[in-house]
């Protein structure tokens, strides 16, 4: 019975990890086509704005959960006016362009702060499931990760932008007709993915090594899941990361992670064989 | 009209001397400047994964070259340092060995941080018969008269790791370890090692260096209950596990050794109360009271900062085969390969941080000191010493001088 409870425990911080790094791509790749390679860097920023703020006395949760997204967005918002805005729409050159931000990137921060790994100290202990020991820390990523849906859930459903934001991404021209200006939707969504990304790193910060090259490790499953999704974001994160983060973790549990990579990629080519749009693209295609 | 004949006589002249001179220049480069630098090699990660490792081997070697230069060289000749960064990358070092090789003509090669990178280049250094030096500690048994290894090996350090392990805290072992040569073969080795004690192995588990998730690993150990817990993990994404492992709260619980942490910078980069208590065993420590130590780190902080505090046997043995290189052709009078190979199976001796370090002439590995140390505060807290401890899992089964044709590694049988 204890081990059902952790491996229960495992499973739900596994998911809301997949969900804490698919979702800033989520809106970037699922909602405005942009292929970020630099997916990986912009966690890695906001790691590394964690850390830095840490060590310059910054409390340990403004420095995790505020300050990454805010950074990240500003960076975001910077490489949106100087470059992706001219590469809407040509896919293979967004690919190219963010390609070579990620290596920039990962080149500025080695140069700025050295070759090392850092590390925050993880903020929360531990707590026993029976017989067993799990980290505290599972819970804050499993509440950052479902804050984080709901926030987007929210915005995208009861605002006023969320809409505008909906139907620029449907149809640019037809919102600009209506008065919206797209540039500036682009600029901002394209901020707003970048800030989920800062606040992805951020929260995984104090338990994986911080170091420039930290980003590789997270982005073939960040886009993994944003393709298993499909169109609707939230939900087909929500969904993806679910049913990815569920085999991954049962899988490595009982072999190992090797086997449990292994068995996430063969379910996402067979999903993607069965539902080439995503699990949204077939299912509940209304939701966002 | 003169002029201009005078003048075309000249152009001549000079095409002639000019062409004579670009026939001849290869010739007066190869023979003319007898004291031509002695070309040294170095192929090290400086970046990605392993930079984490490379980045003080990197500062270690030009620390050596440049000691070597300041005493005047090597026979009346100054050296040069010809440094790649592999940036983590096995193609990177396959293509950079074959440059320092046929394009830089280096005498010596000295690098390779990974069993993957070593196995990369030997064959490569093998077939262009370039003399190689492997300084870091590793899973051992390689038998190469090209091949000279000056680290430590299982049978120096993880044999007294795994009987302390015992000793204090129980005979069910767990093995975690990074999934490649180094990982999988030192695993072998502590299997083999804990089995001799009258232990046993509940598990081993393989990890490629990109998990960074090791959540359902410590969920498995927990469920399997060991005694304690032999790690084997490699690189900066592994870092993770230590951390994740403190964070279950699952340090008090199951005590454990490895036979890679501390390579790097971990005492600087994590908590104390994630590192204090993890048990290791290499051939030196930047905390060994001993006035080689203090000299060798403080030569490094006068030449890299005082922020040098992260050094280890990655560094020293990197020192020490470059020391040993110099002896060697010291002794022979040439640096040429062959020499230089029959000069070092002397069984050459030099004063190194370890200690003595003596290059064992069947196994060309080092008979050198070991020590056990766990961290303390961010500091090695000196446990045991092991004075020279010689390389038994190689010298086993290798032996260059009854048959120096051997080209293989050997690994134990369990």
């Amino acid at each position: 019975m204890d081990l059902v409870g952790l491996l229960g425990f495992n499973v739900v911080t596994g998911v809301a990890t997949l969900v804490l790094i698919t979702l800033g791509l989520g809106v970037i790749y699922g909602m405005m086509r942009v292929i970020n390679l630099a997916h990986g860097e912009f966690m890695m920023l906001g790691a590394y704005t964690a850390v830095i703020s840490h060590q310059a006395g910054v409390n340990i949760w403004i420095s995790m959960l505020v300050l990454p997204p805010l950074l990240v967005g500003v960076v975001g918002l910077i490489l949106e006016r100087t470059l992706i805005r001219f590469l809407y729409g040509r896919i293979i050159d967004t690919m190219l362009a963010t390609w070579g931000v990620s290596l920039g990137l990962t080149g500025l921060m080695a140069t700025l702060f050295g070759n090392v790994v850092r590390a925050v100290p993880t903020p929360v202990g531990g707590f026993s499931i029976g017989r067993f020991g799990a980290s505290l820390y599972g819970l804050v990523i499993v509440v950052a990760a479902v804050a984080s849906l709901v926030a987007m859930l929210a915005l995208l459903r009861y605002t006023k932008y969320g809409l505008i934001l909906r139907a620029t991404m449907q149809n640019p021209n037809m919102a600009a007709a209506l008065g919206v200006s797209p540039p500036t939707i682009y600029m901002s969504a394209f901020a707003l993915g970048s800030a989920l990304a800062g606040l992805a790193g951020g929260v995984l910060a104090p338990i994986s090594g911080v170091s420039p090259g930290m980003g590789a490790a997270y982005i073939a499953r960040a886009f993994i899941t944003v393709l298993g999704g499909g169109p609707a974001i939230i939900t087909g994160t929500g969904l993806a990361s679910t049913v990815f983060g569920l085999i991954n973790s049962l899988v490595s549990f009982e072999t190992t992670p090797i086997i449990g990579d292994v068995a996430l990629l063969a379910t996402a080519i067979v999903m993607i064989r069965i539902l080439p749009q995503g699990i949204t693209g077939r299912f509940l295609r209304r939701s966002l | 009209m003169t002029n201009s004949a005078l003048s075309r006589r000249h152009v001549l002249k000079l095409g002639g001397l000019a062409a004579a001179g670009v026939l001849a220049a290869p010739y007066i480069i190869r023979h003319g400047l007898a004291a031509a630098p002695i070309k040294l090699g170095s192929l090290l990660d400086g970046s990605g994964p392993i930079g984490v490792s490379g980045a003080r081997m990197i500062q270690t070697t030009e620390y050596a070259v440049n000691q070597l230069n300041a005493a005047g060289g090597l026979l009346g000749r100054q050296i040069q340092l010809i440094a790649y960064d592999t940036q983590s990358s096995m193609q990177l070092y396959s293509q950079y060995a074959q440059q320092l090789v046929l394009k830089d003509r280096v005498d010596v090669i000295q690098g390779g941080i990974t069993s993957a990178s070593r196995e990369a280049i030997r064959p490569t250094l093998d077939r262009y018969k370039t003399l190689y030096f492997y300084n870091t500690q590793y899973e051992g048994g390689v038998c190469d008269r090209n091949v000279f290894c000056t680290g430590t090996t299982p049978a120096q350090t993880v044999d007294h790791v795994v009987t302390y392990a015992q000793k204090t805290w129980g005979k069910k072992a767990y093995i975690i370890a990074a999934d490649y040569n180094y990982g999988q073969i030192t695993a072998k080795w502590m299997t083999k090692f804990v089995r001799d004690g009258g232990g046993s192995v509940a598990r081993t588990d393989f990890f490629p260096l990109d998990v960074t998730d090791f959540s359902s690993a410590i969920s498995r150990i927990q469920q399997a209950a060991p005694d304690f817990l032999l790690s084997a993990l490699v690189g900066s994404n592994h870092e993770g596990f230590y951390r994740q492992w403190a964070a279950a709260g699952m340090k008090p619980k199951i005590p454990m050794a490895s036979t890679v942490f501390g390579l790097g910078n971990e005492l600087n980069s994590m908590d104390a109360a994630t590192t204090d208590g993890i048990v290791t065993s290499y051939g030196w420590y930047n905390d060994l009271p001993t006035p080689a130590t203090e000299a060798f780190v403080k030569g490094m902080q006068a030449k890299y900062g005082a922020g040098v505090t992260d050094l280890g046997e990655l560094d020293s043995a990197t020192y020490e085969g470059i020391m040993l290189w110099a002896e060697g052709v010291k002794k022979a009078g040439s640096v040429e390969q062959l020499k230089v190979i029959a000069a070092l199976e002397t069984g050459i001796t030099i004063d190194g941080p370890s200690g003595k370090v003596t290059m064992d002439p069947k196994t060309h590995h080092t008979i050198r000191n070991a020590y056990l140390a766990q961290p303390k505060d961010r500091k090695w807290q000196i446990m045991a010493t092991y004075p020279d401890q010689y390389p038994a899992d190689t010298g086993g089964a290798c032996d260059l001088i009854k048959n120096p044709k051997t080209d293989k590694q050997f690994e134990p049988s369990i």
